[in-house]
């Protein structure tokens, strides 16, 4: 059935936001509103990209590739260059106290910059091959177009609803997702509780570019086949919308970024279109997302709330 | 048996000195009141024990033993815990959570703090709901959640700032109810207050301080309230303030009757009448949050008022102006000036990050010509600020931020007094600045009142207000409790005025709360 396909199609569009998404909530919890997204998945993608190439060449034909190896390489690579763009913003905007939406802005033109300039040196030799590995699942057809839905994505994007699952009982659960939620709230509070405000949002802002990071490496080495395409930035902006969407909710991610991938190729999927109005469905997410800033706005609740100290720096001289 | 002792405290800020050589016991198991009047160290002095500041000299014994705290956590280590005026709590989080926040010694388990903080609750008669958040709690709740999160990190001697300044008497009663539960359980306490009424009722020994020195301790039981005034206010002491003769005296704002509420619906002004003349400065003394600010306010347009007529006599025409119907601005261009000098210096008046000159265009930025603004007046007024009231700046492009707050306030107040007003009014002018500026701003004061200004000052010191103003307003509680002449009244009689309380106090606050 066509919708089982379009479906099927849409969880593994989705999940590039999941990644994305997730990564930013974890970051905006700790009050750091990490404009930088965008620019880290591309980098995330072009560290995958060179993982998946240093694998590649280091074998002596392209079929003996490794399943597992071939994953933990290019995860290492990805995490490390989100890691260090991520560590770069903290350093900015916690160590050196500037604005976060300038430095997130900024991040965001350096890492595109960075990958469009860098990524032409990788060799893409065997990147099918590669790609064909990454996204491979034993159960893929055996189980039926509707068995497709559950069983035929490759490793990545059972990794991301693994994660999303494991950020919520983090936060909602723990002692540190507690913690982390009051520095993002009311960092002088947890200042005063014992909490330190700058730790917190280190390894919070480095883990969740981390997080970001694998979605362009997934979108790159499954979604697209090994084919490299500069639209990674489009996805980190979606994903920061998504953030809004879901009401800073990892499980509430799960779902939203089905929606969003459904909407996001829902034009390829309906015939009679020309290629300008297949394009306005690109557009959906965001006017979805306005549409639930509006709603949460008018209810005025007081629980789906950015966190309150979001884009505010901390430091304590200044109470 | 001595919980606390500190001994020859000592703590500078700058060039000020908060607190000097101060001693303090706290026994075991009694509450003591520390009082004193606004600035005289109080809060510093309790910060110390917290482990907020750490004191230039000076020692702090815990159970007899010589302890160094330099951080909450080394105050939470020693078992002291305290309560502070402004609440630290994380809105979105219910009690349990934020009582059980940071306190990372036991397992994470809510379930178990939730029983724990109803142990506690249920140990010293609080009420309170575990899982209730605490954007949907009252001051009163957010004050018992602070406190239980003291006890439950294991506190013995508890440091309570102010706690009944926000409450109504009936909450009062309750959390003194469960002070002397604690006390009972052999707790320690130290409670802050400007209330004699409260000192006498709950404490058991009252110590005094006065501009940051200790002055004494007595037993709640052998004193009196005019005993305590005397020790808390102290001798006057001259301060040589010129007061000049007041001329061609004439009613220049009426305010009668009016009443105001705040944004959480309790009474805020209630009935305040008075006149203020021109030629005259009228003072306006009080404990901090009495509604000095929304008194001020009222008349600048920016606070509503419910009930009551504030009336302007226009000084050239004679014509009577309702204030109540303009608008801040209009306001402003009939020549009220308000000189608000908050807590935060910057929060109102000034913009921290422009320059002297913008800030001088905030009040002229209508003038110039055509779509262009003049910035040649605004230049020269800054640079005449700068030269007459010795702003110490590189130049007036430095951004206000960046002055000390002294030299803040010389900014703000010079550029109010510069529109040649009708009506001054300035709140707490002197705050922060050093003998050298404050007598400054008192010139400047009775400049504005020889022009024939009338100025309305709101001021902290009594002996400042005795010795400049020409009549002295008492405000307590929202209610006037007495205008008095400044030439002839005693320092005691406005302190009395200024902590007396009502009888009619309980029911009255009842009243307001139920009219929401």
């Amino acid at each position: 059935m066509m919708f089982f396909v379009f479906l099927t199609s849409a969880i593994s569009m989705g999940v590039t936001f999941l990644y994305g998404c997730v990564g930013e909530i974890i970051t905006e919890k700790s009050g750091h509103l990490n404009l930088g997204i965008p620019g880290i998945m591309c980098v995330g993608g072009f560290g995958g990209c060179l993982g998946v190439s240093i694998y590649m060449q280091s074998l002596s034909s392209p079929d003996n590739a490794n399943w597992f190896l071939l994953i933990i390489i290019s995860m290492f690579f990805s995490v490390l260059f989100s890691a260090m763009f991520g560590a770069l913003y903290c350093f900015l905007t916690v160590t050196l106290r500037a604005n976060q939406n300038v430095t997130g802005l900024a991040i965001t033109t350096f890492g595109v910059g960075f990958t469009n300039y860098f990524v032409k040196n990788i060799n893409m030799a065997n990147f099918t091959k590669a790609s064909a590995l990454i996204s491979y699942s034993p159960l893929k057809g055996k189980l039926g177009e509707f068995g497709d839905i559950f069983v035929s994505h490759g490793f990545f994007i059972y990794f991301a609803i693994v994660i999303a699952i494991v950020a919520a009982l983090v936060l909602n659960k723990t002692r540190v997702g507690l913690n982390l939620r009051a520095v993002g709230e009311n960092p002088a509070t947890a200042d005063a509780a014992g909490i330190s405000v700058t730790k917190y949002r280190y390894i919070a802002t480095i883990i969740g570019s981390m997080i970001a990071g694998l979605g362009g490496l997934f979108y790159i080495m499954d979604r697209l086949g090994g084919h490299w395409e500069y639209v990674l930035d489009i996805m980190g902006w979606l994903a920061i919308a998504l953030v809004i969407f879901t009401l800073w909710k990892p499980i509430i991610s799960i779902f939203g970024s089905i929606l969003f991938g459904g909407l996001y190729i829902a034009g390829s999927y309906i015939t009679g279109l020309s290629i300008h109005q297949k394009e306005l469905f690109g557009l959906l997410p965001y006017v979805i997302t306005v549409i639930v800033l509006i709603i949460t706005s008018v209810l005025d609740s007081k629980e789906n709330q950015p966190p309150a100290a979001l884009g505010l720096n901390y430091f304590r001289e200044d109470r | 048996m001595i919980a606390l002792e500190l001994k020859g405290i000592t703590k500078r800020f700058g060039s000020i000195v908060a607190n000097e050589g101060v001693d303090l016991q706290l026994k075991k198991g009694e509450i003591l009141a520390l009082l004193g009047e606004n600035g005289s160290g109080k809060t510093t002095l309790m910060n110390m024990i917290a482990g907020i500041y750490f004191p230039d000299e000076g020692h702090i014994y815990v159970n007899g033993e010589e302890v160094v705290i330099r951080s909450p956590q080394d105050a939470f280590k020693q078992k002291i815990g305290m309560i502070h005026q402004h609440f630290k709590l994380v809105n979105v989080f219910d009690a349990t959570q934020n009582i059980v926040l940071g306190n990372g010694k036991k397992k994470f388990n809510i379930k178990k703090s939730v029983s724990e903080v109803k142990e506690i609750s249920e140990k010293y008669g609080f009420h309170i709901d575990p899982g209730k958040k605490i954007y949907d709690m009252s001051v009163s709740e957010k004050q018992t959640v602070e406190i239980i999160k003291v006890l439950y990190r294991g506190a013995d001697i508890l440091i309570l700032d102010e706690p009944t300044a926000v409450l109504t008497p009936q909450e009062t009663d309750k959390l003194f109810a469960v002070l002397k539960n604690m006390k009972e359980d052999g707790k320690s306490i130290i409670i802050i207050t400007h209330k004699l009424n409260e000192v006498l009722e709950i404490s058991d020994r009252v110590s005094v301080l006065r501009k940051g020195h200790y002055i004494g301790t007595v037993n709640t039981s052998e004193t009196t309230e005019s005993e305590l005034t005397e020790m808390m206010v102290g001798k006057a002491i001259d301060l040589n303030i010129e007061r000049i003769e007041s001329e061609h005296v004439s009613d220049r704002l009426i305010v009668s009757n009016i009443n105001c509420k705040n944004r959480e619906g309790v009474k805020i002004l209630e009935n305040v009448t008075f006149t203020a003349k021109s030629g005259e400065i009228l003072g306006i003394a009080g404990i901090a949050g009495s509604g000095q600010r929304e008194l001020l306010e009222s008349i600048a347009g920016l606070q509503k008022i419910d009930t009551g007529e504030i009336t302007y006599i226009d000084p050239e025409s004679g014509e009577s102006v309702n204030l109540r119907d303009k608008t801040p601005t209009q306001i402003r261009e009939l020549g009220v000036r308000l000189s608000f000098v908050p807590e935060d210096r910057l929060g109102m008046g000034l913009v921290g990050n422009m320059d002297i000159v913008d800030n001088m265009m905030l009040r002229s930025y209508e003038n110039g010509k055509g779509i262009f603004l003049d910035r040649v007046n605004p230049s020269n007024l800054a640079d005449s600020v700068i030269s007459e009231l010795e702003v110490v700046t590189p130049n007036s492009h430095t951004p206000v931020r960046r002055l000390s707050g002294g030299n803040v306030q010389k900014v703000l107040v010079g550029r109010e007094i510069s529109s040649s007003p009708k009506v001054l009014m300035v709140a707490y002018p002197v705050r922060g600045l050093d003998v050298n500026s404050s007598y400054l701003i008192y010139g400047l004061l009775n400049k504005q009142k020889e022009n024939g200004t009338a100025v309305i000052f709101v001021g902290e010191d009594l002996d400042v207000l005795l010795a400049l103003c020409d009549r002295i307003m008492v405000i307590n509680s929202g209610k006037i409790t007495g205008i008095v002449d400044a030439r002839t009244v005693k320092k005691e009689d406005v302190g009395l005025l200024m902590t007396k309380t009502f009888d009619n106090d309980a029911k009255e606050v009842e009243d307001g709360g139920s009219n929401e």
